[in-house]
């Protein structure tokens, strides 16, 4: 049982380090996401592992640690807004910078990026941002 | 009775106010009570302050769940300073942002007032996995602010912020799983009465789980090579956000405070002094990457970024040492540094206002419209950040000095601590120079609509927190002492719940 949930989780984490470590800002949320599963499930097992008990309190029966589930509740909610947000602003990412890479610089051959070519990202100024966001402020 | 509670319920009702559609339309109403929450705020924390320093830490049991089952706030007089430099720096940047600011995009004020919520529920919290979740409410509130405005290197920006926060935050729920199987339980007191006689097993689950809390930390509190995401982040986004967020970087010193010198303290057992040498060495070369950085930086955003991890460095520099009067000298340092950066950043704010195209890069360019306002506010800034006397940062580095000297660990402190003041020096006069006198032409035409009274105002009165904090030296300097010396006696659960220490 420990051997298997161990397992579990070390193949989850590796393939979320994995997927993190791509360019993509798509590859980085999925591996985002994945991790937080691998997590969930990691805080979940710091109650103890145990087989055939009651969730909650009966008379006489050993019965699993009720916090650690409280926690992963928790952590599963956080996660999946924090998540959310991820996408959306990788969305918002690759409207702005013409691509979907993380550095915000398109790689030669990138079939996921503008065609045509960037212009050099510059320090952002106040005047070039109140431009940007006229249509959006209001 | 309730006090704890109010500086996280407060924040939250205005901003849960503000929503209201009712207010969409009517920006002036949204600042005013976002203004007058602010300043209820101020008076809270300082009510709490006062409070604790004259009757000791009082808890406050959330839904009235007693100790261990239910979640507490704890407000100590080290909570309760961290509430004070928050509120009143949060007070002077949003009268700041009611310039214009606000109006570059939607949703300001509540994000401001959700932001203030997380901060003030990080100080509180007395259990860690609450403060996790005011972690979470801060970050996620800090995300937007941070692309408040918008603009491609703003999102870009935001994009390193928010992926690097997501995996710290995966890093902190593993860290806490392992400290709950090792301690079961997540009360940060009820913890630390436990760690001396923790069963040998659970040493090593307990060990991995403070150093991996110590990297989390890091992450927030830009520690050397978890802190490449700062520079950019507070150089690119709007004025008003930046000098808020430098309080950001304190909360991960006050967590390894409130965490790592209470759990992990220096008589805590097998875990005593844990991951004191890395954090040691880490925050010196934090110091030195931050001086180096300050050198090379080509605008005056960048440079007061850099200024910050120099900052920060010299705190962790005080976490490490230990000492009851190192956490008093970085204290004092903290509340000097938090709103002296912020007030920095509302200066560089004015500077970029009237320099038009040349906003804060170190280019000749053409000369200002308050020159003598802005030079000064400069100059009292600059020389509170270098270090200099007559001001705070002078009282406070004295004081970093004076506590390495006590605690033998001057031989490290005190050539880090002068060389990157040295830097400073350098960099700041170099900034200066170059900013105010390589001038030519005439004054900027649309400078007088952007910059309005409420800048300066705002600015301003950042700027003379410094003097306070000078002229109550002598007072402020006893609190912080009082406050680390009721860090280090910590509270057991008994006096959570009303009972005797």
């Amino acid at each position: 049982m420990e051997l298997i949930f161990a397992v579990t989780v070390g193949v989850m984490v590796t393939c979320s380090v994995f997927l993190m470590l791509r360019g993509h800002t798509f590859a980085v949320v999925i591996g985002l996401t994945l991790m937080s599963y691998a997590v969930n499930l990691f805080l979940f097992a710091s109650g103890g592992l145990a087989l055939h008990e009651p969730a909650i309190l009966a008379d006489g029966a050993e019965y699993s640690d009720p916090l650690p589930q409280a926690l992963v509740l928790t952590a599963i909610v956080i996660g999946f807004a924090m998540t959310a947000f991820a996408l959306i602003l990788a969305i918002r990412a690759r409207a702005d910078l013409g691509n979907d890479q993380v550095d915000g610089r398109a790689l030669p051959g990138d079939s996921l990026a503008n065609k045509e070519p960037q212009g050099k990202i510059r320090q952002s100024s106040v005047s070039s941002t109140a431009k940007n966001t006229g249509g959006k402020s209001r | 009775m309730h006090l704890p509670a109010l500086p996280v319920l407060l924040p939250f009702f205005a901003a849960i106010l503000i929503l209201y559609p009712w207010f969409n339309k009517r920006l002036h109403l949204q600042r005013l009570v976002a203004q007058f929450g602010l300043l209820m705020l101020v008076a809270v924390s300082m009510l709490t302050l006062f409070k604790t320093l004259a009757d000791g830490p009082m808890g406050y049991a959330m839904g009235d769940w007693e100790a261990p089952f239910g979640i507490y706030l704890l407000a100590d007089p080290l909570a309760a300073f961290m509430l004070v430099v928050t509120s009143v720096l949060a007070l002077c940047t949003h009268l700041f942002a009611c310039g214009g600011e606000d109006k570059t995009g939607r949703f300001f004020h509540p994000l401001f007032m959700f932001q203030l919520m997380g901060l003030n529920g990080a100080f509180l919290t007395a259990d860690a996995f609450n403060l996790f979740v005011f972690f979470e409410i801060l970050l996620i509130a800090s995300y937007s602010l941070l692309i408040h405005g918008g603009g491609r290197e703003r999102t870009r920006a935001a994009q390193h912020y928010v992926l690097y926060n997501l995996i710290g935050s995966a890093f902190f729920l593993i860290a806490l799983a392992l400290l709950y199987r090792a301690f079961g339980t997540l009360n940060i007191p009820d913890m630390a009465s436990r760690a001396p006689t923790l069963p040998e097993e659970s040493v090593p689950l307990a060990q991995a789980g403070g150093l991996l809390l110590m990297v989390v930390f890091g992450v927030k509190a830009a520690l050397l090579p978890l802190h490449f995401w700062l520079p950019r982040t507070y150089s690119t986004t709007s004025v008003p956000v930046a000098a808020l967020f430098a309080v950001m970087t304190k909360v991960g010193v006050y967590s390894l405070w409130r965490i790592h010198s209470v759990v992990f303290g220096h008589d805590s057992g097998e875990l005593s002094d844990l991951g004191v040498v890395p954090l040691a060495w880490l925050s010196g070369l934090t110091v030195l990457a931050g001086a180096i950085g300050a050198l090379a930086s080509q605008t005056l955003r960048w440079l007061i970024a850099n200024l910050i991890v120099i900052s920060v460095g010299t705190l962790l520099m005080t976490v490490a040492m230990g000492t009851t009067q190192s956490v008093a000298a970085g204290l004092y340092y903290t509340l000097h540094s938090t709103l002296m950066s912020g007030a920095f950043f509302l200066v560089a704010g004015l500077i970029l206002m009237q320099r038009g195209q040349a906003e804060d890069r170190f280019v000749r360019s053409r000369p200002f419209l308050y020159p003598v306002f802005t030079g000064v506010l400069f100059a009292v800034t600059a020389m509170a950040m270098i270090g200099l006397p007559p001001f705070s940062g002078f009282l406070g580095k004295v004081f970093i000095l004076q506590a390495a000297v006590d605690s033998g660990d001057a031989i490290w402190v005190w050539p880090l601590v002068l060389i990157s003041g040295l830097a400073a020096l350098i960099a700041l006069s170099r900034a200066g120079t170059t900013l105010f006198w390589r001038t030519q032409g005439s004054v900027v035409p649309e400078a007088k609509e952007k910059v309005s009274n409420v800048h300066l105002v705002a600015s301003g009165l950042l700027v003379a927190t410094t003097l306070v904090l000078v002229i109550g030296g002598g007072p402020l300097t006893e609190w912080s002492l009082r406050a680390a010396q009721d860090l280090h006696a910590g509270v057991t659960l008994n006096y959570l719940n009303g009972g005797q220490p």
